[in-house]
């Protein structure tokens, strides 16, 4: 495995070469079976009931563990409330007393525990049964992902490894082959053993019942056989009975595996009324479940702890289905062994790995929040794709924003902070790392760097200057750095003469630029003005830059937090708060009188956009939030909502049949904004194919740093793999000429332009009236 | 065939799961048509119905239970969306001689069929205020991906029958 030694980027340099392949194709599968599955159910409403059942449930949790105990206790069997995994493995140990062997189905809360390895010390003989935890037992390895632990490894690589260990006589070379052998060897194990451990997915208080989901039927083996059944499960586990079980039922399997339904629902209820068996007796079945001994281990192990953090609350929600891993375009690549940490993996693992835990054997920091531990949520970008994944619809990338913040706090200083302060005025505390300070500070940098241009565009391109950033900053050498503009977009609106005379709507538009919009790729912004202003809608550009996208994704919540009260400050006179949806977009020559005076708030960047609809109720008064999210627009998202409202798109540039590939952005999509775009550029007459790729991989700064270069280009690639197949899909003469690219994202723009072989642009430059239907 | 009935034979054909359906009177007929031996059994609480007179082992020895290559267990419900079967945890072992053997075959009372997991709920709900308070959920085939494609049969049953008694 690894050297200790090894950087960051040599690891997963390394585990896109090793797992990736293996990793992307399961990965990739699961979620596009995911999507499948719940195409068929409502999944607002399941999700929603599922939210509330576990919000509820872990409100309550104190009172549910109390009616577990009694329940457990009546049916005859014992309950034990384990602190920490030290006490946890105690409770076990004593349950099993002097039994030899012990065989397991799969538990991600035994592997927190490290139950394995205790039992283990005690001279218990311990068996995973299900397969994939089986293969890792043999190879000595760790989990890579949620529900599908081995799925970092090829049938090829299996095969190796079990004609390596176990010596068949004849070689094992195909799954089937696989499968049967471990059936055989496991069989031969469950039959034998003393004690059988399974988890819970869920624990019905009010009955005792475990809720155990399963395809192999290794957890009714295990539970079944042997006379004595451990069962360890976190306390965030419980929910009050049967009637909150139906929404899990139909949304694990679903987010999980793209599956209607798991193979095996265990509801028991142990002790259970089947008969005991011994395998060595010649005595029919039938009686003995007296002798049926069954114990409930619930885990806290920090869980209370989290319980209490408003932040890392939610994280106790998860039903550990891996749908945040399976979305995630970084996960998809590299997989649980980069993304994750010593248990969990995948987005919901900073949760996870913060919150439980701890230096558990000497109890004093047992279940301690540990950000520190957690360097691995960099690789969480934001992209927020999971968030609709999410069956109980936690919102991952604010866990790890939280946490990510919360490290940045518990960095050590270090020598270079007192330049950090100087030129980047933030509220962050010193020490933290200057690379992501500098990145969420970037509207300040580009202020300056739009304010020398080009001089500072030619100083920061030197030989010198980009080894300094990478030493420094860890900005990759190998990526185009933008290029400021000394005319920024706000410099081009102020000198320019507006484009309307007369309005053909009631609507007023103010354009919120970004960072990279004033200061960088200004032409988007002009084109943004002039397909408004074509279209009827006064345009003007606010006074303020940018929404605190920067410094959030960084993991700075009170500098993005200072940004959002001066951007709702600076936006409140455009707003008319007043104002309701069924009022927008009534045409001027409407026969009902104009009430709403108030303007709309215009985004050409999609990160941009979803930061003050997705993000602001967390950072501002939540009527601020709301009067902000309910006024704000995705640039063709408002196009799309003018010509739906009647408006004429004649003088805009149309398509004509022209061919080309869309890729939405990743957080438009989560929004459910990537639709206006596709709509309007097929109405204006375009060819649209579109990508299904979660993200781009850039990620606003994450493809910049050094450490993640590696990765974004392997996502891109991805990415850009798609646009090319859809080049050679084309059905009319021009089979051979490549589309034309269109990216809604600033990032994925960069990024498409960089790996692909022509320039990537905005849907608003296509549709510019300024823009010759024959030029570029 | 009432709408549940069909649905449930829909989404039993969309499993792979091979169904019959008959009467009590037809029972014997279908039992030997989908049993192949060494068959184990647990006995079938339904009318009109017994596994008495076939060639099946009930209750069977642990060694018969591990060997059989089929295995008949009583289900007490099944969901017709899914395609799932109740199998219950009763004394007489439905749970092991449902699990052991290679092939499942699930004897259900058409009158027990619900229509989505919200009603099995429910349904659930009542049978475990009554004190039957173990069940599994079984829909198809036993099935794994961890060796790096779809394989049917690990540690459960490779194949799964069903008679639906359609007059019970």
């Amino acid at each position: 495995m690894s050297a200790d030694n090894e950087s960051r980027a040599e690891r997963i340099r390394r585990l896109l070469e090793t797992e990736g392949p293996t990793v992307k194709q399961n990965a990739q599968g699961f979620n596009e079976g995911r999507y499948a599955a719940m195409a068929d159910v409502d999944g607002e409403r399941l999700r929603t009931e599922a939210r509330e059942i576990k919000e509820d449930a872990i409100e309550r949790l104190p009172e549910l563990i109390e009616t577990v105990r009694e329940c457990v206790e009546a049916n005859g069997g014992t309950v034990s409330l384990a602190d920490d995994a030290a006490d946890a493995n105690e409770h076990i140990a004593e349950v099993c007393g002097d039994a030899d062997s012990l065989v397991k189905s799969k538990s991600m809360t035994t592997e927190e525990l490290d139950v394995n390895e205790h039992l283990a010390a005690r001279g218990i003989d311990v068996t995973e049964t299900d397969l994939g935890e089986f293969v890792l037992q043999v190879a000595d390895e760790a989990p890579s992902h949620l529900i599908a632990p081995g799925f970092h490894k090829s049938t090829d690589e299996i095969a190796d490894l079990f004609n390596a260990r176990f010596d068949p006589a004849e070689p094992l070379e195909t799954p089937e082959g696989l499968t049967a052998f471990a059936r055989d060897h496991l069989g031969e194990r469950i039959r034998d053993a003393d004690v059988g451990m399974t988890g819970a997915n869920f624990v019905l208080a009010e009955s005792g019942t475990l809720a155990l989901v399963t395809n192999e039927g290794n957890a009714r083996k295990c539970a079944v056989t042997p006379d004595t059944h451990v069962a360890v499960a976190g306390v965030e586990k419980l929910i009050p009975s049967v009637d909150e079980l139906g929404p899990m039922i139909e949304l694990l399997a679903r987010s999980a595996t793209g599956q209607d339904i798991a193979q095996y629902v265990s509801l028991l209820t142990p002790p259970t009324d089947s008969p005991t068996i011994d395998f060595d007796s010649e005595e029919p079945i039938g009686g003995g479940a007296e002798d049926r001994e069954f114990h409930l281990v619930l885990v806290d192990n920090g869980r209370f702890e989290m319980r209490e953090d408003e932040d890392l609350k939610e994280t106790l929600y998860c039903v550990r289905c891996g749908a945040c891993s399976n979305s995630c375009a970084n996960f998809q690549h590299v997989g649980g062994h980069a993304f994750g940490g010593e248990t969990y993996t995948g987005g919901i693992a900073t949760g996870w790995e913060a919150g439980t835990g701890g230096e558990a054997s000497d109890g004093t920091d047992a279940g301690s929040i540990s950000p520190a531990s957690v360097e691995f949520n960099d690789l969480c970008t934001g992209c927020s794709r999971c968030v609709n994944a999410c069956p109980v619809k936690i919102d991952v990338p604010w866990i790890n924003t939280v946490v990510r913040d919360r490290r940045n706090r518990g960095a050590d200083p270090s020598g270079i902070e007192s330049l950090a302060d100087g030129l980047v005025p933030d509220s962050e505390s010193a020490g933290m790392d200057w690379g992501k300070r500098a990145f969420g500070n970037i509207d300040t940098l580009a202020r300056l760097g739009s304010a020398t241009a080009p001089v500072s565009n030619w100083l920061a391109d030197s030989a010198p200057a980009r080894a300094l950033l990478e030493r420094g900053l860890g900005i990759d050498a190998r990526r185009d750095l933008p290029e400021f503009r000394r005319e920024t977009l706000r410099d081009w609106d102020q000198r320019r003469t507006p484009g309307v005379a007369s309005p053909l709507t009631d609507r007023e538009a103010v354009l919120v630029p970004d960072v990279f919009t004033n200061h960088v790729d200004v032409d988007r912004g002009k084109a943004a003005v002039r397909t408004l202003e074509a279209l009827g809608v006064p345009v003007r550009v606010a006074d303020v830059t940018g929404t605190g996208r920067a410094p959030f994704s960084q993991g700075m919540i009170a500098t993005a937090r200072e940004k959002a009260e001066a951007v709702a400050d600076a936006l409140a006179p455009h707003l008319n708060v007043t104002g309701t949806a069924g009022e927008r977009f009534r045409l001027a020559d409407g026969s009902e009188a104009s009430v709403n005076a108030g303007r709309d708030l215009v985004f050409v960047e999609p990160s941009d956009l979803a930061m003050v609809r997705a993000e602001y109720d967390k950072l501002l008064p939540a009527e601020q939030a709301e009067n902000l999210a309910d006024g704000s627009f995705e640039v063709l998202e408002y196009v799309y909502g003018l010509l739906e409202n009647g408006v004429d798109p004649a003088p805009l540039t149309r398509g004509d049949g022209e061919e080309l590939t869309y890729h939405a952005h990743c957080q438009q999509r989560t929004l459910g904004l990537d639709a206006h775009t596709e709509a309007v550029l097929g109405r204006l007459g375009y060819d649209v194919a579109t990508t299904e790729a979660e993200c781009c991989g850039m990620a606003g700064s994450f493809g910049y740093k050094a450490d993640y270069y590696d990765l974004s280009v392997a996502v891109g690639e991805s990415l850009a793999a798609e646009v090319e197949a859809a080049d050679g899909a084309g059905e009319g003469a021009n089979d051979d000429t490549d589309r034309r690219v269109v990216a809604s994202g600033t990032s994925c723009e960069e990024q498409l332009t960089d790996l692909l072989d022509r320039p990537a642009t905005h849907p608003v430059e296509l549709l510019d009236p300024a823009r010759g239907p024959t030029s570029e | 065939m009432s709408t549940l009935a069909a649905t449930f034979t829909d989404a039993l054909d969309g499993l792979g799961v091979e169904s019959t359906r008959t009467t009590a009177a037809g029972f014997p007929d279908a039992l030997a048509a989908t049993v192949e031996g060494p068959a184990v059994g647990t006995p079938l609480p339904f009318d009109g119905v017994s596994l008495d007179g076939a060639d099946v082992a009930v209750p069977p020895t642990p060694d018969q239970l591990r060997t059989a290559k089929t295995g008949v267990t009583p289900v007490f419900g099944g969901i017709a969306e899914y395609g799932s079967v109740v199998v219950e945890s009763r004394p007489e072992g439905d749970e092991l001689v449902a699990l052991y053997p290679e092939r499942h075959v699930a004897v259900l009372r058409e009158s027990d069929l619900v229509a989505g997991v919200d009603d099995a709920t429910d349904y659930l709900r009542e049978r475990f205020e009554a004190g039957r308070d173990s069940a599994v959920l079984a829909t198809g085939v036993s099935a794994t991906a961890d060796m790096g494609a779809t394989v049917e049969g690990v540690h459960g049953p490779r194949e799964v029958r069903v008679i639906v008694l359609s007059d019970r």
